[in-house]
């Protein structure tokens, strides 16, 4: 079997523009049918990195259909055209993250070969290894890593290929620019020569050497992201602005309550609207339409009885719910030292109990997809951060074998976990089979707000006790958490649910209870989760899960220690570090802010605070600083300036990681302030930015970052971990401010006020 | 079915509706194919579908196409391109202002209009006229620096 040429191709004019974006041409997408059947109903999306218009176009991947997916072949990963140009297929994505750009940085320092000859194709599940969701920060750590080894393989396998053909020995050639070149000089081996189109046929080599980096010379460079331009000038295709011929706009309603039955529906008034139709599934309701804003209004006018459901707490009801359960188990996570006895007696004791509500995923872009259902077989176009598992999940809910479902991925809106995603792309399914044609299905604000999975709840008491001389002796975190469906297969999906289709129960929340420990030396800890059996809401991941409300309680408590103590809360936690990589993103951090030893608050209405992780005890390190201004009178808070030192081993992309940390930093600012998602017993209340507001411009801090690089560390993730500190640094600057300690997000000025009152 | 005569991006367009109250957003990005302008709420509150209005930026999923006729309708499209880019879209390449990029049109659209009457617009200017565009990746900071690059002013 041959590999893709990507020379302009029959069927290629198609789908010039799909997911690029150096070029001028107006990329909205449209593939005639005959093309769409003859790509087996599948539109490849890739993204060249050169600005030049020929290059912009995209191998002929239909060609490359039937490659191997295989996770330990070179050929999973890469493949070279005649004229030397790389393709990669990468099975993680590009949220906006930027792998888009690193990724083909590590492969290219590898190859030796530029980023602007390579073109990287993501998320495809019938041209891209499965390595597993876009999830927990592993897009470098593993994603990347994977093919840094495959690009490492193929580059000796190269070397290989050229001396044979020179007869003269391996150890004198070296991979420059595209081509294999003799050390000492002479004719070089374009890549193209030695495999073009062709297959490596080669396993990926564990031990293939990577290139040294004192020799790096793509890694660790600020290159410009590929997508950026046409993302400002608006001919980037996102998920949202994906259209194929004789596609219809669906829409659903959701039920008036959470488990409502749908009792009667009357369809009345669509007769007004021209070609919309009711499809009916049980209790599942859509409409179709051939225009977008028909399907809109007949949603609109569709009458609907449901069933009046009140099996919900209320979101002022979350907390004495986690309290009183129902439980699925207990569960230590750690037990060191005499943990009761050392709390017993210890001659000073601190409590504080931390509660972080259920939030939104917030996207910008309200969830999205393309399905195309028909004949047996299904191809479903969606931002799905996961798109293998989520092909089996599709199967299953049509009833389809796997083999018969592809699913590719396109850029949505940013997601950070599991937004609407998946539950629009079911939607979008349903509705193709009903109707026998393509169908997209955007949801409206008020389907995002009021049923995209939540992130969790979370309720932490901590107890610490301390020694004469202000140390911590005992440590104790009683966690609790909904705890997540082992080997759950997806999240149950709202479609299918509605349309009365079998699907595994249960919820997923992501790896909550990591980073409850305190990252400190402490003889005698404990750390206690109680795992609920459900969730207040339908959960899912969300950015860091979990882990921003266990750092917000452990550091915040840490704060609560330090001045029990009468210590400095930096100096106390330098105290309790012995990793130097701890240590050093601490002392950066308050270096960058400029702190000032502070052993008591000084409650002049201005305030710092600083916090610290150990990301998953294993993963990057951050310590972030933070200045705030507290208003007494409004109960009003400013954050001035933060100030984040990040050490996440080798830098592959410093601008891309710089942005990752300022979104982190604002993301979280914003949950920390503002964020609740509000329900009553039958329904979420808070349907749009009005009643569920986020940050804005006004409420922007000074970003202060310090990037510790590691060039001889692996690369870790960075998509989550400065997140993390966010809270309880506030938190510490508000104690410093006003005197003040808020354990409770968000911190509104109600909740403010009645601080200091 | 009634039809309107709207003027974009420099050119005369002739479209038709089934209903006039039917959202300009709607008719530029399914009956234009001009899918700069996002949706993003449909009410008006995050700013993803601006487009400017005889200059003005406006919530396009909230203004009637009828109520666009005969005005001057400017989409992300009619600004520049990735090979012409407008000068704030320069700037925001520059600084590589975008993370998801699904709301970055409308705060190119948001703050090229302040900087057309503001051409040395401050950072309290800008942070005031972005106020209604909201970002959740948070690229603020970025934006910023794009928006006072543009303005030229120094960027720190």
């Amino acid at each position: 079997m041959s590999l893709p040429s990507d020379g302009p191709a029959e069927g290629d004019a198609a789908r010039e523009g799909a997911g690029r974006s150096g070029s001028d041409a107006p990329t909205r997408v449209s593939v005639s049918r005959r093309e769409f059947i003859q790509a087996t109903g599948a539109l490849v999306v890739g993204l060249s990195l050169s600005g030049s218009g020929a290059a912009q176009r995209l191998p002929a991947a239909e060609a490359a259909l039937g490659k191997t997916l295989d996770l330990n072949d070179v050929d999973g990963f890469i493949a070279i055209g005649a004229d030397s140009r790389v393709t990669i297929f990468c099975g993680k994505v590009d949220l906006g993250q930027g792998l888009r750009i690193a990724i083909p940085q590590m492969a290219a320092e590898e190859l030796g070969i530029g980023v602007e000859r390579i073109v990287m194709i993501e998320g495809d599940t019938a041209l891209t290894p499965d390595q597993g969701a876009t999830a927990g920060s592993s897009g470098i750590m593993r994603g990347g890593v994977q093919i840094r080894q495959a690009a490492a393989t193929a580059r000796e396998a190269l070397i290989g290929l050229a001396a044979a053909r020179a007869g003269r020995p391996a150890s004198e050639f070296t991979a420059v620019d595209g081509e294999i070149r003799p050390k000492a000089g002479g004719r070089g081996y374009r890549f193209g020569e030695l495999v073009g189109d062709k297959r490596f046929g080669l396993k990926v080599d564990p031990k293939a050497p990577l290139k040294s980096p004192d020799a790096y010379a793509v890694v660790g460079k600020p290159l410009a992201r590929p997508d950026i331009p046409g993302k400002v000038t608006g001919r980037h295709v996102f998920m949202h602005d994906f259209r194929i011929d004789r596609m219809l706009h669906g829409r659903v309603v959701r039920p008036a309550s959470v488990g409502a039955k749908l009792l009667a529906i009357d369809d009345s008034a669509l007769k007004e609207i021209n070609g919309a139709r009711v499809v009916r599934i049980n209790d599942f309701v859509g409409v179709l339409a051939e225009d977008e804003w028909a399907a809109i209004s007949a949603a609109k006018k569709l009458r609907l009885s449901w069933s009046d459901e009140r099996s919900l707490v209320g979101h002022d009801g979350v907390r004495a719910w986690m309290r009183a359960g129902p439980f699925e188990s207990d569960e230590f996570l750690v037990r060191k030292g005499d943990t009761k006895q050392a709390l017993a007696d210890a001659a000073k004791r601190v409590s504080g109990e931390y509660y972080w509500p259920m939030q939104t995923h917030g996207s910008m872009g309200p969830s999205c997809a393309v399905a195309d259902v028909r004949d047996g077989k299904a191809t479903i176009w969606s931002a799905s951060q996961a798109t293998h598992r989520f092909r089996l999940t599709i199967a299953r809910v049509l009833g389809l074998p796997s083999e018969a479902v592809r699913v590719v991925y396109l850029d949505g809106s940013g997601c950070y976990g599991m937004n609407g995603h998946d539950d629009a792309a079911a939607d979008a399914a349903l509705l193709s089979r009903a109707a026998g044609r393509p169908v997209r299905v955007q949801w409206m604000r008020e389907d995002e707000h009021g049923w995209d999975p939540k992130g969790p709840p979370q309720l932490l008491a901590l107890e610490g006790a301390l020694t004469d001389d202000g140390k911590i002796a005992a440590w104790r975190t009683e966690m609790w958490l909904p705890k997540a469906t082992a080997n759950l297969p997806n999240l149950p999906l709202l479609g299918p649910e509605a349309a009365g289709i079998a699907q595994t129960l249960g919820i997923t929340t992501g790896l909550s209870s990591q980073n409850g420990n305190p990252p400190y030396a402490v003889p005698n800890q404990e750390v206690l989760v109680h795992w609920l059996r459900t969730a207040p809401l339908r959960p899912s991941n969300l950015r860091a899960p979990g882990k921003i409300a266990n750092c917000f309680a452990v550091e915040s408590f840490t704060d609560e220690l330090a001045a029990a103590a009468g210590r400095d809360p930096f100096e106390f936690r330098l105290q309790g570090l012995s990793d130097p990589r701890g240590i050093e993103v601490l002392r950066r951090a308050a270096a960058l802010i400029g702190w000032q030893s502070r052993p008591a608050p000084a409650k002049r209405g201005a305030g710092r605070g600083i916090a610290y992780i150990h990301y998953k005890n294993n993963e990057s390190y951050v310590a972030m600083a933070m200045e705030v201004d507290v208003e007494r009178s409004s109960g009003a808070l400013r954050v001035r300036r933060v100030a984040c030192a990040h050490d996440c081993g080798l830098v592959i992309n410093p601008d891309a990681l710089r942005a990752q940390i300022e979104g982190s930093i604002l993301q979280t600012l914003s949950r920390t302030l503002f964020e609740e998602v509000a329900f009553d017993r039958s329904r979420v209340t808070s349907v749009d930015w009005a009643s569920y507001p986020i940050l804005t411009f006004p409420d922007v801090p000074e970003i202060l970052i310090d990037l510790v690089d590691r060039p001889r560390e692996p690369p870790l993730g960075a998509g989550e971990a400065a997140a993390t500190p966010v809270p309880a640094a506030l938190a510490n600057a508000i104690f410093d401010a006003a005197g003040i300690r808020l354990r409770t997000v968000p911190f509104t000025r109600k909740r403010v006020l009645a601080a200091l009152a | 079915m009634p039809s309107f005569l709207l003027h974009v991006n420099g050119d005369a367009k002739t479209v038709a509706v089934d209903d006039p109250s039917e959202p300009l957003l709607y008719v530029l990005r399914n009956t234009l194919g001009l899918t700069g302008a996002k949706f993003g709420c449909g009410l008006g509150q995050c700013g993803a579908c601006t487009v400017l209005l005889d200059g003005e930026p406006a919530r396009s999923c909230v203004v009637p196409v009828s109520r666009a006729a005969d005005r001057r309708i400017t989409t992300v499209e009619g600004l520049g391109s990735a090979g012409k880019p407008h000068p704030l879209q320069a700037a925001f390449i520059t600084e590589q202002a975008a993370q998801c990029g699904y709301c970055v049109t409308g705060m190119v659209m948001t703050g090229a209009a302040l900087l057309a009457k503001k051409p040395n617009a401050t950072l309290q200017e800008a942070k005031d006229a972005l106020a209604g565009n909201l970002c959740r990746c948070g690229t603020h900071q970025r934006i910023l620096r794009a928006m006072m690059r543009a303005a030229g002013r120094a960027v720190t």
